[in-house]
């Protein structure tokens, strides 16, 4: 029997179905994440930074401002202790934020950084940041958060104010025995 | 010759023929139509007058919600699925769809998708209330349990859609009566080819979206929630990777049925056959580099908004090459005006405003204006109802004598037709005033200077609403009692191997190929 035509398209098109299904669920995802790394677009700031030896241009200064927001109903109380710097690119800062777990039962946050202008977010280094980690507290219990960053030197020109925000988030949920540790 | 239809229900539940399942496609898409439209009634009737009056805000979300869903996933394109059952095979001279067994099951999962669907009508925590773009995480982190169900209803949906496209591509590249080459087919095939591939390439990117919701909703996975590391954002690149090509999978049949109404009415062949091809072909190829033109707003970099913006306005050139050429079918035709040619005028006017209201909200600094207003709901409306709405009805005045030998009311469809026209007009042309004056859409109020506006769109939706029960009136009527008509050319000025068939068309058709010149 020769082969059957139809079947032959028949199988040729669900073959592509299946692939733009596991393109979508597979590809898509990282693929955006890794054009967002590579363009700098979306204000998402990198892992931690490995300090290099350029030294510090004392020629300009930029401004970096702190903003701290509870997303939905994340009770904690959490704000930047100083909410304005003035540094030098290629200085390494440090800034505190505060974190207060206002509720009676023990908790973890995820704080999740963003940067603006978007253009900023490929030259802002981050050398220790607790957005790197989860931060778990007990119930009334308080944390000051340390981060430490460094503006790059190659910053444009054009940028003179940068505005790094965190999220924070309750990943109490998600984070199963994550509690149970604390106590 | 072989036997007629089956006797009784079965005749429907295990048909495999593929005029039967072109009838059921259309039965239910009409239901849907009717389902989704009184969705809209209650939603016109809440903005008839400012202030909450007849519903909660809760159920006006989900009313907005459904109706978008509804009209998009359960009209339109099962509509078109069954117009495309129906005349495919009597077009290119081939006894059946391909797969017909594959036609059978892509029909019958749909009426238990959209069960699944309005069952959440009646849950706890009420049916999907995220807007039919279902943008994450409104529609994970704070959707209502409900929308498991919606997400199963999708997936069914889709499979149903790409069944569907794989059975019309199937037939099309293989059952070709002999002679007839792929410069040769009738427009609405070739719209059809086109859009099943449209079909295979994004309903699988759709189911895909759909997952990664589950996930998240149920698995713990954080492809969308900034929490864990994912991005909202990325919801709306998947979603509008699909919604862009979904709207051209929607209107590019109904250019092919109006490519084939309005030669008819002139008396002369379709004007620039072949650039009508490739024009659905560029259409196609551009829909799926051009949709972040949904997303201006999300805080795009000033070079992808420019490309977005410029991409888009490029779409403008083959659909204006479209209107172009009906326009010079009907230059110095011998014109007559039967209801299926007045919707076809209708659709080609309105479709061309809703065009032009398109290329404004493509300008990226305006879009910040237009975005999510009024002005974007009277745009959509233009190109979906006085577009796809329109050319579906006009479709079936067309084609209903040949398909059951009895000739429509021809002045109760010109009632119909006028009614809808001018009901549509009312009903959508002042969105756009309400839109550029500041009314958001999806709101179940608004400010008290929109007062006028709004209860002038209301009144349009229930005349609307209204000619379409006419509409159904109207078939009904014709198929039980219309005057018989028995010429294989229903239509004088109709062309085409389908307008060769006895009419009304016998249940097997084809059976040998005829010879294409």
């Amino acid at each position: 029997m020769p082969t059957n035509p139809v079947r032959a398209t028949l199988v040729k098109l669900v073959v592509g179905a299946a692939g733009m299904f596991l393109f979508a669920l597979f590809v898509m995802p990282p693929l955006y994440d890794v054009f967002c790394e590579v363009t700098g677009i979306g204000g998402k700031t990198g892992s931690a930074y490995q300090v290099s030896e350029a030294g510090v241009d004392t020629s300009r200064t930029v401004k970096v401002q702190f903003v701290a927001t509870n997303n939905g109903a994340m009770p904690w109380e959490f704000t930047p202790k100083v909410y304005e710097v003035r540094v030098h690119p290629g200085e390494p800062t440090e800034a505190i934020f505060y974190a207060k777990n206002r509720t009676n039962r023990a908790m973890v946050a995820q704080a999740i950084p963003n940067v603006t202008p978007f253009g900023a977010a490929e030259y802002f280094h981050k050398t220790e940041c607790f957005c790197f980690n989860q931060q778990p507290l007990d119930a009334g219990s308080d944390a000051d958060l340390p981060l430490v960053f460094i503006v790059d030197r190659d910053l444009p020109k054009a940028i003179n104010t940068i505005t790094l925000s965190y999220t924070l988030f309750d990943v109490t949920d998600r984070v199963d025995g994550a509690v149970a540790q604390l106590n | 010759m072989a036997h007629g239809p089956a006797k009784g229900i079965g005749r429907w539940l295990f048909t495999t023929n593929h005029k039967d399942i072109g009838t059921l496609y259309l039965w239910f898409s009409f239901a849907m139509f009717l389902l989704g439209g009184s969705f809209a009634m209650i939603i016109r009737a809440e903005l008839f007058e400012p202030g909450m009056q007849i519903i909660r805000p809760e159920f006006f979300n989900q009313m907005t919600t459904m109706h978008g869903l509804v009209m998009v996933f359960g009209a339109i394109m099962p509509a078109f699925v069954g117009l495309a059952n129906w005349m495919i095979p009597m077009m290119i001279g081939a006894p059946d769809m391909a797969l017909p067994r594959m036609n059978n099951l892509s029909f019958w999962i749909l009426p238990f998708a959209f069960a699944l669907m309005a069952s959440t009508l009646f849950m706890e925590g009420g049916a999907p209330n995220f807007g039919w773009t279902f943008y994450a995480p409104l529609s994970t982190t704070y959707a209502p349990d409900t929308v498991n169900f919606f997400i199963f209803a999708v997936h069914i949906m889709g499979a149903s859609s790409i069944m569907g496209s794989i059975n019309i591509i199937a037939t099309v590249l293989n059952m070709r009566a002999p002679g007839m080459t792929l410069m040769k087919m009738p427009m609405f095939v070739w719209t059809w080819l086109i859009t099943a591939f449209l079909l295979i390439a994004v309903m699988p990117v759709l189911a895909g979206a759909v997952t990664m919701m589950l996930m998240d909703i149920n698995f713990g996975t954080s492809f969308f929630d900034a929490a864990g590391g994912g991005d909202p954002v990325l919801f709306q690149h998947v979603f509008w990777f699909f919604g862009h090509p979904e709207v051209y999978i929607i209107i590019l049949p109904a250019f092919g049925v109006i490519s084939h109404i309005i030669p008819t009415f002139s008396r002369k062949p379709l004007f620039g056959y072949s650039s009508m091809v490739y024009a659905t072909a560029s259409i196609a190829f551009l829909s799926f580099i051009v949709w972040a033109h949904h997303m201006f707003l999300v805080g795009m970099p000033i070079g992808g908004e420019l490309y977005f913006m410029y991409a888009t306005m490029l779409i403008a050139i083959p659909t204006a090459a479209k209107v172009f050429n009906w326009i010079s079918t009907m230059f110095r035709g011998s014109m007559t005006f039967e209801t299926p040619m007045l919707f076809a005028i209708a659709f080609v006017i309105l479709f061309t405003i809703g065009g032009f209201t398109g290329v404004m909200v493509a300008i990226a600094p305006a879009d910040v204006q237009y975005h999510d207003s009024y002005f974007v709901v009277a745009h959509f409306h233009y190109v979906m109802v006085a577009g796809a709405v329109f050319s579906g009805t006009a479709a079936v005045y067309y084609w209903l004598p040949k398909w059951c030998g009895r000739m429509y009311d021809e002045s109760m469809a010109k009632v119909q037709f006028w009614v809808s026209f001018v009901g549509f007009n009312v009903t959508f042309f002042p969105q756009h005033f309400l839109g550029l004056a500041g009314m958001p859409r999806r709101y179940a109020d608004y400010a008290l200077q929109f007062s006028d506006w709004n209860m002038v769109s209301s009144i349009g939706a229930f005349m609307y609403g209204a000619s379409q029960l006419l509409f159904l009136f109207i078939v009904i009527r014709t198929i039980r009692s219309g005057t018989p008509v028995s010429e294989p050319k229903v239509w004088e000025g109709a062309e085409g191997l389908e307008w060769t068939l006895a009419t009304p068309v016998p249940y097997h058709t084809f059976s040998t190929p005829p010879e294409v010149k």
